[in-house]
């Protein structure tokens, strides 16, 4: 029995299957990052090869950090995603308990509107989102990404929380209760731990796309002070000519952030995707 | 010092009612057991004497006070889980203190208490564990724990065993019966398991379809019961409902003969029948009996019996045939 589950032949194609689909994963990653030490010709010439004394050449990284405030900007990034992240979990977190814990007339009505924000792009918003940002003066501010960023999030969040806070035990809040514990009290200390793998989730698939995020910083805030990375980025992107060099420099340097949170969440990450498979 | 009255009690969800209309008295130092196939609203009732639950009429009334506006954390009662519900991340000694802690107790009561309980309990070695490595026994015991420290008017259980293995359900039942000596406290106790009601109680109350079917003490409705439901739900095995020719003779539309009151004959007897199976437990043997009419009955013989399943055997009761009517109330033996 035991032997047939560990056999050779199957752990060679399992991590075969596994490595092939790392490799292709991986390869436009690696592309970026080695390239980005490389010469305007070496890339051009040669974009398969590792950088060699001969074509190495930091000169993406000198223009990047040299031209523009870069660190600026990778600091508008972060206050943007960490302030939305923040937004989302703390909000979505509290709407799913909501709609988990408490019967009220249009419970059901209410979860399948805030679900429906995962179908309809916020984006096709743009024009009143826009208006209404230059009617509250909050055009070129961190808070205009920040408050679109949370409504994007938020219906995801509601979605896969309110799923996972219906598993907490009711003995466990009711005891809270029966102990005087507040509402509140029993959110944040009985239930939000138990739901953390849920919350590392939900964070990482909120951070990427907001991160990565180009159209609302080009629209909500273009301003030098509130520029994104992304946004950033573009500044080397030309309709005619394009500075190859800083673009890669600049998405590898843009990674840096992600893959750190990524790093912080994923423990907890697959533990939330596997806890519905896995038991 | 703590008494419970419940006055014409309902609940409903949306169209459906759960709880139709309860009446109940509860004296001080009572032990009561709610009993009743599952779905039957003991649970409910409960959640709502806690207060986890908004009853929709009627009226609970602890120490003669309405309770109906007041929060669960102010009814100076204490609540035992089936699932225990410890809080994972404090310490045993922590679940313990945290209800006083949030009534603002003095730390002197708090400590004085904790230690009280954890002696009558034996908790000591466990104080600084979390309940995430404790056995099911030890944490059903801190879960015990956290309602003495309370020292609340009532003590309300709910289905506390249920998640326990045989041999430690028999054992927590015996302490939950010490306990209940020594705290001389009001308890209400909820489980499906009859054998429990029996063993515990002072005053079952048998519940089926949100209403009380019979309310008295485990002999009461041993010998007694009301009607037909609470005589085939008390008493294990089952009772024998007999109808037909059999019922018509003694008068009535059913006739209930425990297995107990059945004795076992080769030779002869008031039924036929043949065996279908014989279970030995050792201490006694379950014998099923299908009747010449097609009933089977089932009959409790002490020790072991030759008896095997094929054989021709008659049946003779040996002690009280409970008569029914058409309704199913019981109308004499």
């Amino acid at each position: 029995m035991s032997r047939a589950r560990t056999s050779l032949p199957r752990t060679i194609a399992a991590h075969g299957i596994l490595i092939t689909y790392t490799i292709i994963a991986l390869f436009p990653v690696i592309l970026i990052v080695m390239n980005s030490f490389k010469s305007r010709k070496a890339i051009f010439a040669s974009p398969l090869t590792l950088p060699g004394p001969e074509t190495y050449d930091p000169i993406g990284y000198t223009t990047v950090l040299g031209q523009g405030d870069f660190t600026g900007y990778f600091i508008n990034s972060l206050i943007v995603t960490c302030g939305s992240l923040a937004g989302v979990l703390l909000f979505g977190a509290m709407a799913a308990f909501a709609l988990s814990e408490y019967r009220f007339r249009m419970n059901t009505l209410t979860g399948l509107y805030l679900a429906l924000g995962i179908m309809i792009p916020i984006r096709l918003g743009t024009i009143g989102i826009l208006k209404f940002m230059v009617g509250a003066n909050l055009v070129n501010t961190h808070l205009a990404l920040i408050l679109v960023y949370t409504a994007q999030g938020l219906p995801l969040a509601v979605f896969i929380l309110s799923e996972f806070m219906r598993t907490v035990s009711d003995d466990l809040k009711n005891a809270g209760r029966i102990d005087g514990l507040s509402e509140y009290r029993i959110f944040f200390r009985l239930v939000l731990p138990l739901v953390r793998p849920a919350m590392a989730t939900v964070a990482v698939f909120t951070m990427i796309p907001i991160w990565n995020d180009l159209w609302f910083p080009l629209i909500l805030a273009p301003a030098e002070s509130t520029k994104t990375v992304t946004l950033g980025a573009q500044v080397f992107i030309g309709q005619f000519v394009t500075n190859w060099n800083a673009v890669l420099a600049a998405l590898s340097l843009a990674i840096v952030p992600v893959l750190v949170l990524y790093l912080i969440f994923s423990k907890s990450l697959i533990r939330g995707i596997t806890s519905g498979a896995v038991k | 010092m703590g008494s419970l009255e419940l006055r014409q009690v309902k609940k409903s969800f949306g169209a459906v009612d759960v709880i139709k209309g309860v009446d109940l008295t509860v004296a001080d130092g009572e032990f009561v057991v709610f009993v009743g196939p599952s779905g039957c609203g003991k649970s409910t009732l409960l959640r709502i004497i806690a207060g986890l639950e908004d009853q929709t009429a009627g009226a609970v009334l602890i120490d003669g006070k309405r309770v109906d506006a007041t929060p669960p954390a102010k009814r100076e009662i204490a609540m035992v889980f089936q699932t225990y519900a410890l809080y994972p991340h404090l310490s045993v000694k922590g679940n313990m203190e945290l209800g006083l802690r949030q009534a603002g107790a003095p730390e002197a009561t708090i400590a004085e208490r904790v230690k009280k309980a954890s002696e009558i309990l034996h908790l000591e070695p466990y104080l600084d564990r979390k309940p995430s490595a404790l056995s099911g026994g030890q944490r059903q015991r801190v879960a015990i724990g956290r309602a003495i420290v309370r020292e609340p008017k009532l003590f309300l259980f709910d289905e506390p065993l249920s998640n326990l293995d045989a041999a430690l359900r028999v054992n927590t039942r015996l302490e939950i019966a010490k306990l209940h000596r020594l705290l001389k406290a009001t308890i209400i106790y909820v489980t499906h398991d009859q054998v429990e009601a029996m063993t515990l109680a002072d005053k079952i109350v048998v519940l089926n379809a949100g209403r009380i079917e019979q309310v008295g003490t485990p002999m009461e409705l041993y010998h007694r019961p009301a009607n037909l439901f609470v005589a085939g739900f008390i008493g294990s095995p089952k009772m024998n409902f007999l109808t037909g020719q059999v019922a018509e003779k003694a008068g009535a539309t059913t006739v209930g003969i425990r297995p107990e009151h059945l004795s076992l004959s080769r030779e002869s007897g008031a039924f036929a029948g043949v065996v279908a199976h014989a279970e030995r437990l050792g201490a006694d043997t379950f014998v099923y009996v299908e009747a010449d009419d097609g009933a089977l009955l089932t009959v409790r013989v002490i020790g072991d019996t030759d008896a095997d399943a094929g054989d021709r055997v008659f049946l003779t009761p040996t002690g009280p045939v409970h008569r029914f009517d058409g309704g199913g109330v019981r109308v004499g033996e």
